[in-house]
């Protein structure tokens, strides 16, 4: 029982930072249908500021928000210069782009700074351990965990009650009819970028946080988990991205930590078998998108 | 008087398919004008250009002496112009309240703002009611008037109104010619594109028919419900 709390709130901490993740994912989706897969560059950069803040001696509460919001520029001005002259093309056109997007970043770290996983300095408090409730956790894991809660209240606070964010949901739904309300499409995207940028980076300091490297490739598994996890919730859809993200992070840990031995070899075919499973029965994921005809500008 | 809106030579393409073909009309401050026509004779193509949903081919539009041809749509509605949708587009995922919220979005002053919320909840008592649902849990007459009220949210001195009655019970499509007749009293000038052809002959002071594209007849309404081409068109059944 106590490893079964134990491993619930490992799960909780991962499957927040997938849900960060995929959120990010979807709020973009959600506006202009595109999947951005250099969204896990985003996290890249945000874990190399942190790197560059350890070695400089800057105090990680100063790290932490420049490198979320070197993620938020970084985002910004990844949609500006790569994504807005392709955005009036196909899907399939975006997505290209965005792999093109994700490589060039990629080469770039590995060329300009290392091929190798670089050491991140992080406080000694983050690996320590505290008590609840009988239980011994990571100072690491409860603070992905309060953090994962943390934006997403602001989130969605942010999408209900602030014009910008309720503008946000109207271009989601129909792009062309928000546009002659006066909503101008260019600050519609470009918000849901930094939005993007924010998610992307606050999940990277919690990932750093968990393993105190950054390395070139980093992002991209995390975000490949997010986009399983996106279209597990309901491609498009917020609260669904949430969900996926919190399930699949579960599915993760769950097998890790319970499946015999022998097997853990297939632990990731079991949990995409799982996630096949789901959606079978929900195929467009746990909580489907209300307006899945997501227009184009 | 400078007309409010004037439309020279109007053409829209989509592909090899020309949807209007050299139209041109004009609109008086305070005139409701009717654009009547069977379904694919170009009406809903020439609101969509008008507000710059859809490129124009070739032409000029000008709002208020000032060109607005080629005019990105989000750009209007500060001028005063704004167009309420065929088959009424509320965000169905938005709460009402939202929904008309969204309309003001291009108001910046907050006394504007205030009477646009008063001037919307007036018309429409249900939608302050039912503020807090979402538009897209509300009946079609219903959506309509909310669709009605976000773009009265923008405080149009122009409001284009496309099919405003398409899909409505008679009760309800009865309420909607009222509501127009009421909005011009308000000093609202309206364009309204309608295919309850008796019905806006009725409510319209100015008319034109529309076929393939080209305007085939114009006039005032009263006129317009007597010429013989109409009456055969479509109140011939009558």
């Amino acid at each position: 029982m106590d490893i079964f709390l134990q491993q619930s709130v490992n799960a909780l901490a991962l499957g927040g930072t997938y849900a960060l993740l995929a959120l990010g994912l979807a709020v973009v989706f959600s506006i202009m249908g595109l999947i951005n897969f250099a969204h896990g560059e985003l996290m890249t950069i945000a874990g190399y500021v942190l790197m560059y803040c350890g070695i400089a001696g800057v105090s990680f509460l100063i790290a932490v928000p420049l490198a979320v919001m070197a993620s938020i520029l970084a985002a910004v001005a990844m949609e500006r210069i790569a994504f807005r002259p392709v955005r009036n093309g196909s899907g399939a056109t975006m997505l290209v782009t965005s792999f093109a997007v994700s490589l060039i970043l990629q080469v770039l770290f590995q060329n300009l700074i290392s091929a190798r996983s670089q050491p991140v300095l992080l406080p000694a408090l983050l690996s320590d351990s505290v008590q609840v409730f009988g239980m011994n956790i990571g100072v690491n894991k409860l603070a992905a965990i309060v953090s994962t809660v943390v934006m997403l209240i602001f989130l969605d606070w942010f999408m209900k009650h602030q014009k910008t964010g309720i503008a946000m949901r109207a271009a989601a739904e129909d792009f062309a009819i928000a546009r002659l309300m006066g909503i101008r499409a260019n600050s519609v995207i470009a918000g849901a970028f930094a939005l993007s940028g924010l998610l992307a980076g606050v999940a990277a300091v919690l990932w750093v946080s968990q393993r105190a490297s950054v390395d070139p490739l980093m992002g991209f598994m995390p975000v490949l988990k997010a986009f399983i996890a996106a279209i597990l919730g309901g491609l498009g859809s917020l609260r669904g991205a949430v969900a996926g993200g919190f399930l699949l992070g579960f599915i993760e840990i769950y097998l890790a930590a319970f499946l015999p031995p022998e097997i853990q070899e297939f632990r990731d075919p079991i949990g995409l078998g799982i996630v096949v499973l789901v959606l079978l029965f929900r195929p467009n994921g746990l909580i489907p998108s209300a307006t899945l005809k997501a227009e184009k500008v | 008087m400078a007309p409010l809106l004037s439309v020279q030579n109007l053409f829209v393409r989509y592909g090899a398919v020309e949807a209007v073909r050299g139209v041109s009309f004009e609109i008086q401050q305070g005139e409701i004008v009717a654009l009547l026509g069977a379904n694919g004779a170009g009406k809903s193509s020439i609101l969509n250009a008008i507000v710059g949903l859809v490129p124009t081919t070739s032409g000029q539009i000008a709002f208020d002496g000032r060109d607005i041809t080629g005019a990105v749509p989000e750009g209007l509605a500060s001028t005063g112009l704004t167009l309420c949708p065929e088959g009424r587009r509320v965000f169905g995922t938005l709460s009402v309240e939202d929904n008309l919220r969204m309309g003001a979005f291009s108001l910046s002053d907050k006394a504007t703002i205030a009477a646009a919320w008063t001037r919307v909840y007036d018309l429409f008592p249900i939608l302050e009611e039912r503020k807090h649902q979402y538009g897209g849990t509300l009946s079609g007459g219903q959506q309509q008037m909310l669709a009605v009220g976000r773009a009265l949210m923008s405080n149009p001195r122009l409001l284009l109104l496309d099919e405003p009655s398409l899909g409505l019970a008679p009760l309800i499509v009865d309420q909607i010619f009222d509501l127009i007749s009421k909005l011009r009293d308000q000093g609202v000038t309206l364009l309204v594109v309608e295919q309850n052809v008796a019905g806006a002959l009725e409510m319209a002071d100015r008319g034109y028919v529309l076929a393939s594209g080209e305007i085939v007849e114009a006039g005032k309404t009263d006129a317009l419900s007597q010429s013989s081409s109409m009456q055969d068109a479509y109140l011939g059944a009558q």
